[in-house]
């Protein structure tokens, strides 16, 4: 084996090595990682009450309520839904069916009293006369299915 | 491969790609930025803000890119012990550097208005910040030695290390709920950027890596010329002393 191909194999070697590594520590901190949890995380895994966290998912049609300065929403990954409330500036993006990461806490009445509210855009790019016009022909799908905000 | 690692056969090539690289750089940069700011529609949902997306998004694609191209000149200079591949690799670093922070920088912009919020600590925003940090990292472990060929040897090391970020990056938006949203352009299935606003989108890429190829150029020949001085002095010395 000449010198170069010593070389050669000590950086491949040391590169897949690093790889794994990395890999293996990611796959474990992986929970750490994520920045929200899904309505179904909150109800399957029965986070602690009263924790600072985030949810994110879409804001459930009609549900919707705004009292004065306050609204309270859902937010749903279609299994299953949390009801939200918050006060305060919502961002532009904000609407029905649009995805929502909420931050802020669990109360003890099962409601999300949340502090801050960031909007979520999906990965579709498009002018509003090609999107008025897949809506006309149906084949429009609301942004929901092609990419729901949580993992399936 | 090998029969580009001679300065001087690099130096004859630059001279006839450079007329050609800065170019496409000018004229598609200039036709890609009227495309983006004036000749594309607005968007649906994000109205004109959707415009950021025409330097943000080729800018991120540029860090990536530079950053690759760095690690495979660093391997180069470290396998084979080519002299121009850590001339290059140098070159490449502040490119990248440049165009990650404008990615960060355009995605703070564009996301206060979208999402509502400057910076979150998500998967993808976070590990485009480390790559950031490896730039800077790499660009000042390059210069920290007195033997320029130390400093070469140290950096290449940090930048071959420093590649495990790149598919971290790439993939973060599909491996864990992320606030930014998954990618457009590559991905499975095709891209979900309408066509009018997919040439604005890729004239910007070319114009940037085209640009690169530019600068990657002239700061070469820099470097080239530099270790030329380099070497003339020492023999200066060399010679001054022994005449002593």
């Amino acid at each position: 084996m000449t010198r170069k191909q010593r070389r050669l194999y000590f950086v491949l070697l040391g590169l897949a090595t690093l790889g794994v590594a990395v890999a293996l520590v990611l796959t474990a901190i992986s929970d750490s990682l994520v920045y929200f949890y899904s309505p179904t995380d909150i109800v399957t895994q029965r986070l602690p009450e009263g924790r600072r966290m985030r949810v994110g998912g879409l804001v459930e049609a009609e549900s919707l309520k705004k009292d004065g300065k306050t609204v309270t929403f859902k937010v749903t990954d279609v299994t299953n839904a949390i009801p939200v409330s918050y006060t305060g500036m919502l961002p532009d993006l904000f609407r029905e069916g649009q995805g929502v990461v909420v931050e802020g806490r669990m109360e003890k009445d099962g409601v999300f009293q949340a502090s801050e509210v960031l909007a979520k855009h999906d990965e579709n790019y498009m002018p509003k006369e090609v999107a008025d016009a897949l809506k006309k022909s149906g084949q429009w799908n609301d942004g929901k299915q092609t990419h729901p905000s949580q993992p399936q | 491969m090998h029969r580009f690692a001679n300065p001087a056969r690099f130096l004859r090539l630059a001279k006839v790609i450079l007329p050609y690289s800065s170019g496409i750089a000018v004229v598609s940069l200039g036709l890609g930025l009227w495309f983006a700011l004036l000749g594309s529609p607005a968007d649906y949902q994000q109205g004109e803000t959707v415009r950021i997306m025409y330097v943000h998004v080729p800018a991120a694609w540029m860090g990536l890119f530079c950053y690759v191209a760095m690690a495979v000149f660093s391997a180069m200079a470290l396998i084979w012990k080519h002299p121009l591949a850590d001339l290059l690799a140098k070159a490449t670093a502040p490119v990248g550097a440049a165009f990650t922070f404008l990615c960060l920088v355009t995605g703070s912009l564009w996301g206060k208005p979208m999402w509502g919020t400057w910076w979150v600590w998500d998967a993808r925003l976070t590990s485009m910040l480390i790559l950031l940090f490896l730039y800077l990292g790499y660009m000042a472990l390059v210069n920290a030695f007195d033997d320029p060929e130390r400093g070469h040897k140290a950096a290449a090391i940090l930048a071959l290390v420093g590649v495990v970020n790149v598919p971290i990056i790439k993939w973060s938006v599909d491996w864990w709920n992320t606030l930014h949203q998954p990618a457009s352009v590559v991905k499975m299935g095709g891209p979900a950027i309408d066509a009018s606003m997919m040439v604005p989108l890729l004239l910007m890429a070319l114009g940037f890596k085209a640009y690169w190829v530019t600068v990657l150029i002239l700061r070469g020949r820099a470097e080239i010329a530099a270790q030329k001085i380099r070497v003339i002095r020492m023999a200066q010395i060399h010679a001054a002393s022994r005449g002593e």
